[in-house]
């Protein structure tokens, strides 16, 4: 079992599940204008795009 | 000086006080602010209208250093804070026009804001991540193993391999599931995330298990025990925490 607990170590995709997927929705007077899912979706696009110019899936 | 707009990070009791967040950087190494609106308070800081705009951040979300920056950024403000009080942490990349926009907010939404904070209260969240171990695509064997055989096409070894390894991942997603139902037993709230592509969990392995649970601050030495109990040869997991209750302080109106 691996426990990771510090901040540095945090995982960008870890965070990421929480900060694009979780948290309280509000309607701010800007904000992503796209729905959970699809910015999840689309973020996750940029880091498959920007990881695989590094490293052979 | 350029317009400036405000990030809200997340919202708390309004008992929060000034020095306690003084020492903290927020984004663009912005100084945190507090607006108190009893019963609830916002952190926000002022971040740069033109690159906090509608078109910036769609842009932003297609750039990797860009989002990490701003989810680094966010997160520890987010857990600095958690740290010492209940707080509802807010989705990423919400901003308001000024600060009276901010108090209408606190005003409007102060009942759900309490709810929210009522369920969090001296909880925090844990997240676990479960792999199937040897479920990474193999190369193909070279030299034939001798209980094969000379007669044994490449064809059949290959599925062999690959029926093997479909088994394996099989018994990880089993035991995937039995550890997450005895953690629902064990905790007050759980939630599933969909499982992350290899690329971006940067695992060989293929993962079966992304959750978050809620349970009482301190009171992680039960679930430690159970994660440990199913960490093994076929699945092997990955337990996070404490993390603010990214995945359970959300608002009635959000389910």
């Amino acid at each position: 079992m691996t426990v990771a607990g510090s901040r540095d170590e945090l995982a960008l995709v870890d965070l990421l599940d929480r900060l694009l997927a979780g948290g309280v929705v509000l309607t701010g007077d800007v904000t992503i204008s796209l729905a959970g899912v699809d910015l999840v979706q689309i973020s996750l696009r940029a880091l498959i795009s920007s990881v695989s110019t590094l490293v052979e899936p | 000086m350029s317009d400036e707009v405000l990030y809200l990070y997340a919202v708390t009791d309004s008992n929060i006080e000034d020095a306690e967040v003084i020492e903290m950087r927020a984004i663009d190494g912005a100084p945190v602010q507090v607006i108190a609106e009893a019963p609830v308070a916002a952190v926000v800081s002022a971040v740069d209208a033109e690159r906090f705009s509608e078109s910036a951040l769609r842009r932003g979300m297609e750039d990797l250093y860009w989002l990490e920056g701003i989810a680094r950024a966010h997160n520890a403000v987010v857990s600095d804070l958690a740290r010492q009080r209940p707080v509802a942490p807010v989705r990423l990349a919400t901003m308001f026009a000024n600060i009276e926009n901010v108090r209408t907010l606190l005003r409007v939404r102060a009942e759900d804001f309490v709810a929210a904070l009522d369920r969090i209260r001296g909880r925090c969240e844990w997240a676990l991540k479960g792999f199937s171990v040897g479920t990474e695509p193999q190369p193909p064997t070279t030299g034939l193993p001798e209980a094969l055989g000379p007669g044994r096409s490449y064809l059949q070894r290959r599925r062999a391999e690959r029926d093997s390894r479909d088994r394996r991942s099989q018994e990880a997603v089993t035991e995937a599931e039995a550890v997450h139902d005895r953690l629902v037993q064990l905790t007050l709230a759980s939630r599933r995330y969909p499982p992350q592509d290899r690329r971006l969990s940067g695992q060989r392995d293929e993962m079966v298990l992304n959750s978050a649970y809620l349970l009482p601050e301190g009171f992680d030495t039960e679930i430690r025990r159970v994660v440990n109990e199913y960490d093994g040869v076929r699945l092997r997991l990955e337990l996070t925490g404490p993390w603010a209750p990214y995945s359970f302080a959300t608002l009635e109106s959000d389910q």
